[in-house]
C-alpha cells in the first residue's frame, strides 16, 4: 500500500478518524472502569475505619463533615460514626489533617464511645522516609510512643513538652503534628456528639 | 605578583607544592584538634583518628586497583580529608558510619571525577552530607561536651543551632536565652545544657588561630573567610535588628560549623574560584545561603550545604570572572 | 531482520536507560524499591508494545506531515486505558505510581521507538522492538530500585536483607537516584568495554 499524500484533506480527515476512534475507546473503557474505581475508594476508606476501630464487624452508620476553629483557621473533619453488628454503638473514626514537617499530615483516628484512641492510620503524608514517616508504626500499639487506649480528655502531648507521649526519635515536629491532629480529631468527635444529643434531647421535649 | 618577569628558560621553581600546602593546613588543624581533644576525650581521638586512617586506606586502595595509578596517598589531601571529615562528625558517631563517610568522601566525592584537582565538590563536605542526610538521627544527637572517656554513650543534648532554630519555629526569642554567652562560646562551650557540636567546631578561637598561621604561611588569602564572615555578620545582624527571634549576630558567627567551614572548607583550592573578585563573589554567596538555610531551611546547620551549592557554581564564575591577561591592550573606543 | 536480534538489541545494545538515557524522569522517580521500578518498568513495556503495534499498522495510512500528532494521540490513549485499569484492579500499584503513569506519554523512548522503528518497520518487528526496549527498561529499573531499596531501606522485593541501623536514607530520597545511576552506568560501560 502507498503512503497516504500529505495533503490537506488527507491530514484533517486522519487527524479526526485518529481523534474519534481513541475517544470511543476511552469512553468504553472509562464507561466499564468507573464502578471498580469508586468501589476501590470506597473499600479503601472502610478497610481504614475497619482498622482503626479495632476491628470486627462494623457498619458505618454515617459520615458528617464537621467544621472547627483551630489557632483562627476553619478546619473540616469528617466524622464517621460506627456501630458494630448489633446496632450499639461503637465510637466514631474521625479524618483530621494538620501540617507536618514536610506538608499535610492527614490521619484517621478510631474512638470509642468514651473518646479513648482505639486505632490510627496516616491517610496521607509527605513526612521524611526513615524519620516523620515512622509516625505510620510509631505510636501504634507495639510502637514505642504507643498512644492506644489513651484520652484525649487532656491534651496528648509529647514528653519533651511535658506530656506522655514518647515523641518519635529526632522528629519531635512529626510528632508533635500528629498529636495536634489527635487532639482536633477528639475535640471535633467530641462537640460534634454533644451537638446531636443536644438536638435529639430538643425533640424529646 | 607584584613583579611579573617573563625571561627566557630555564625558569626558577618556587618551593611551593601540594605537599606543602596540604601539610601546612593540617598544622593549621593542630589547635582546633587539641582543643577537641580536651573536650570531648576519647571519643573526638575515636572519631578522628578512624576517618583519617580510612581516608588514606580508600584513596591507596583505589589509586592501586580501580585506577591503577601511582599513589597519592603520601600527599596530604587524603590526610586533610580525613581530618576535615572528622572535625565534621558529632563526637559519638559508631566507628562503622564513619567509615562509610570516608569511603564516600574520597570514592564518590573524589575519586570518581579523576583525583585531587578534578573534584567538583569538597570531598569532607560530599561525605558529611552524604551522612547528614544518610543517618538523620545519629548526625544530629549531639554529646555534651566534658565527658572524657565516654563514647557512644555519651550523653547527648541540642546544640546552640537547634536552639534558635527553635526559637525562630516557635516564634519565642526567649528561648534564646538558653544559648551560651559568646565569651564561652568563643573558648569552646563546656556544656552545661547545651550540646557542643561536631568534634572541630567547638572552639572558635581555636580556628582563628588556625586562620592566622595560613595567612601568615601564604597558604589561603583572606578573600574567601573574611567575605563570608562579614556577610553573615551583616545579614543576621539586619534580620536580629528585624525580630529579636533571630539570633544576634556574634552567636551567628561562634556557633556551629560556621567558622571551621569559612575557614577549612570553603577555601580549598580545587573548589574555589580562582581570582580574588570570583573569591569575594563566592564568600558572599555562601554567608548568605548559610544564613538563610539557618533560619528558614530544615536543618539547623547551612555551611555545608551552602558551601557544596557554591562549589557548583565555581566553574560558572571562574568562566565569567577572568583575570587579565598579561599584555592584554585595553581596548580604546572607536571615534 | 532476525527477530532475536531486535528482543537482544533493546536489553542489551541499545538499552533504553544505561545506553541511550531514555525516560530519565521516571526512571529517577519511581525507582525507591525494586517493586516500584518493575512496575513501572512493566507498565510501560504494556505502552509500548501497543503504541509500536498500531503506529506500525497505520503507518500507511498517517501523512507525513502530521505523524508526530497521531503517534501522541495513540500513546496517550493507551497511557489513559492503563491508567483508568490500574486504578480499577490493582489500586496498591497505582497509589505509588499513580503520579507517574502520566508522565508514559512524555517518556522519550516510546516516541523515540515509534519514530525510529515502529513506523519503518511491520507489526511483528515492532512488537519484538516493544518487548525489547519494555524488558531492557524494566530490567534497569528494577536493577536501579533493587540496589536503591537494599541501600536504603536494607531489602529487596520487601524482604529484610541488613538490619535497619544501617539503612542510608540518602538511597530513597532523589540524590540517591542519581547516584546509583550513574555508578550504574560507569559499570555497564566497564562490561561493555571489556
Amino acid at each position: 500500500m502507498k503512503k497516504l499524500e500529505s495533503s490537506i484533506t488527507n491530514m484533517v480527515i486522519v487527524l479526526v478518524g485518529v481523534a474519534l476512534i481513541t475517544g470511543a475507546i476511552l469512553a468504553y473503557v472509562n464507561h466499564i472502569t468507573t464502578g471498580p474505581i469508586k468501589e476501590q475508594a470506597e473499600k479503601t476508606l472502610t478497610d481504614g475505619i475497619k482498622k482503626v476501630m479495632g476491628g470486627g464487624e462494623i457498619t458505618v452508620t454515617g459520615s458528617d463533615p464537621y467544621s472547627q476553629t483551630v489557632d483562627g483557621k476553619e478546619l473540616t473533619y469528617v466524622i464517621h460514626k460506627v456501630n458494630d453488628a448489633q446496632g450499639k454503638d461503637l465510637g466514631a473514626a474521625v479524618e483530621s489533617t494538620t501540617v507536618g514537617f514536610g506538608g499535610d499530615l492527614k490521619v484517621l483516628v478510631g474512638f470509642d464511645s468514651n473518646g479513648n484512641i482505639l486505632g490510627y492510620t496516616i491517610l496521607q503524608t509527605a513526612e521524611t522516609p526513615g524519620l516523620g514517616a515512622k509516625a505510620e508504626t510509631w505510636f501504634q500499639k507495639d510502637g514505642k510512643g504507643s498512644i492506644i487506649g489513651m484520652n484525649p480528655s487532656a491534651e496528648l502531648k509529647v514528653s519533651k513538652d511535658g506530656g506522655q507521649v514518647n515523641a518519635i526519635t529526632a522528629s519531635t515536629i512529626t510528632s508533635r503534628a500528629f498529636l495536634k491532629a489527635v487532639n482536633n480529631a477528639y475535640s471535633a468527635y467530641k462537640k460534634s456528639s454533644a451537638g446531636s444529643q443536644n438536638v435529639a434531647s430538643n425533640d424529646n421535649k | 605578583m607584584s613583579n611579573l618577569i617573563v625571561s627566557l628558560s630555564p625558569h626558577a621553581h618556587g618551593t611551593d607544592s601540594v605537599e606543602r600546602n596540604m601539610y601546612g593546613v593540617i598544622l593549621a588543624l593542630v589547635p582546633a584538634l587539641l582543643v577537641s581533644f580536651f573536650y570531648f576525650g576519647i571519643g573526638s581521638a575515636i572519631v578522628c583518628l578512624t576517618s583519617v586512617a580510612a581516608c588514606m586506606f580508600f584513596e591507596w586502595a583505589i589509586t592501586k586497583y580501580l585506577l591503577k595509578k601511582e599513589s597519592t596517598v603520601l600527599d596530604g589531601s587524603a590526610i586533610l580529608t580525613g581530618l576535615l571529615l572528622g572535625f565534621n562528625l558529632p563526637s559519638n558517631l559508631p566507628v562503622w558510619i564513619v567509615l562509610i563517610g570516608a569511603l564516600v568522601a574520597i570514592g564518590v566525592g573524589k575519586m570518581t571525577f579523576g583525583g585531587l584537582g578534578c573534584n567538583p565538590f569538597n570531598p569532607a563536605l560530599v561525605g558529611r552530607c552524604f551522612l547528614l542526610v544518610s543517618f538523620p538521627v545519629e548526625m544530629t544527637s549531639w554529646p555534651v561536651a566534658g565527658q572524657l572517656l565516654k563514647y557512644t554513650d555519651a550523653t547527648t543534648a541540642a546544640t546552640p543551632l537547634s536552639v534558635m532554630k527553635n526559637a525562630i519555629k516557635t516564634g519565642d526569642a526567649s528561648c534564646l536565652n538558653q544559648l551560651p554567652d559568646s565569651m564561652s562560646m568563643l573558648l569552646g562551650n563546656p556544656g552545661l545544657n547545651n550540646g557542643a557540636g561536631t568534634v572541630g567546631e567547638v572552639c572558635a578561637l581555636a580556628l582563628l588561630l588556625g586562620l592566622a598561621f595560613m595567612l601568615w604561611k601564604k597558604i589561603i588569602t583572606w578573600h574567601i573567610p573574611v567575605s563570608i564572615i562579614a556577610t553573615v555578620f551583616v545579614f543576621s545582624g539586619i534580620l536580629h535588628l528585624a525580630n529579636p527571634v533571630y539570633a544576634s549576630p556574634v552567636a551567628e558567627l561562634l556557633s556551629g560549623g560556621l567558622m571551621l567551614g569559612a575557614i577549612f572548607m570553603a577555601t580549598d583550592y580545587v573548589t574555589s574560584p580562582m581570582t580574588y573578585k570570583g573569591q569575594l563573589i563566592y564568600g558572599v554567596a555562601i554567608g548568605f545561603l548559610t544564613v538563610v538555610i539557618r533560619n528558614w531551611g530544615a536543618y539547623p546547620e547551612g555551611m555545608s550545604f551552602a558551601i557544596l551549592i557554591m562549589n557548583a557554581f565555581t566553574p560558572l564564575i571562574n568562566a565569567y570572572i577572568k583575570p587579565k591577561r598579561f599584555g592584554e591592550v585595553i581596548k580604546k573606543e572607536d571615534k | 531482520m532476525n527477530y532475536i536480534k531486535i528482543l537482544l538489541n533493546g536489553i542489551f545494545k541499545e538499552n533504553p536507560t544505561f545506553v541511550l538515557l531514555l525516560g530519565m524522569c521516571p526512571t529517577l522517580a519511581t525507582t525507591t524499591s525494586a517493586i516500584n521500578g518493575l512496575s513501572m518498568g512493566l507498565a510501560t513495556m504494556f505502552v509500548l508494545i501497543c503504541s509500536n503495534l498500531v503506529i506500525s499498522l497505520i503507518k500507511n495510512l498517517t501523512p507525513d506531515m502530521v505523524r508526530i500528532p497521531v503517534f501522541v494521540v495513540v500513546i496517550a490513549s493507551f497511557v489513559t486505558i492503563l491508567q483508568m485499569i490500574m486504578q480499577a484492579f490493582v489500586p496498591a500499584i497505582y497509589a505509588t505510581l499513580g503520579l507517574y503513569i502520566p508522565l508514559i506519554v512524555v517518556n522519550c523512548i516510546i516516541l523515540g521507538r515509534a519514530e525510529a522503528f515502529a513506523c519503518k518497520n511491520g507489526p511483528l518487528q515492532s512488537i519484538f522492538d516493544g518487548i525489547g526496549m519494555g524488558l531492557g527498561f524494566s530490567l534497569a529499573l528494577t536493577l536501579l530500585g533493587a540496589v536503591r531499596e537494599l541501600l536504603g531501606a536494607g531489602s529487596i522485593f520487601g524482604i529484610g536483607l541488613l538490619p535497619e541501623t544501617c539503612n542510608m536514607l540518602l538511597f530513597i530520597l532523589p540524590p540517591g537516584a542519581f547516584i546509583t545511576l550513574g555508578y550504574l552506568i560507569a559499570i555497564v560501560n566497564k562490561f561493555k568495554k571489556a
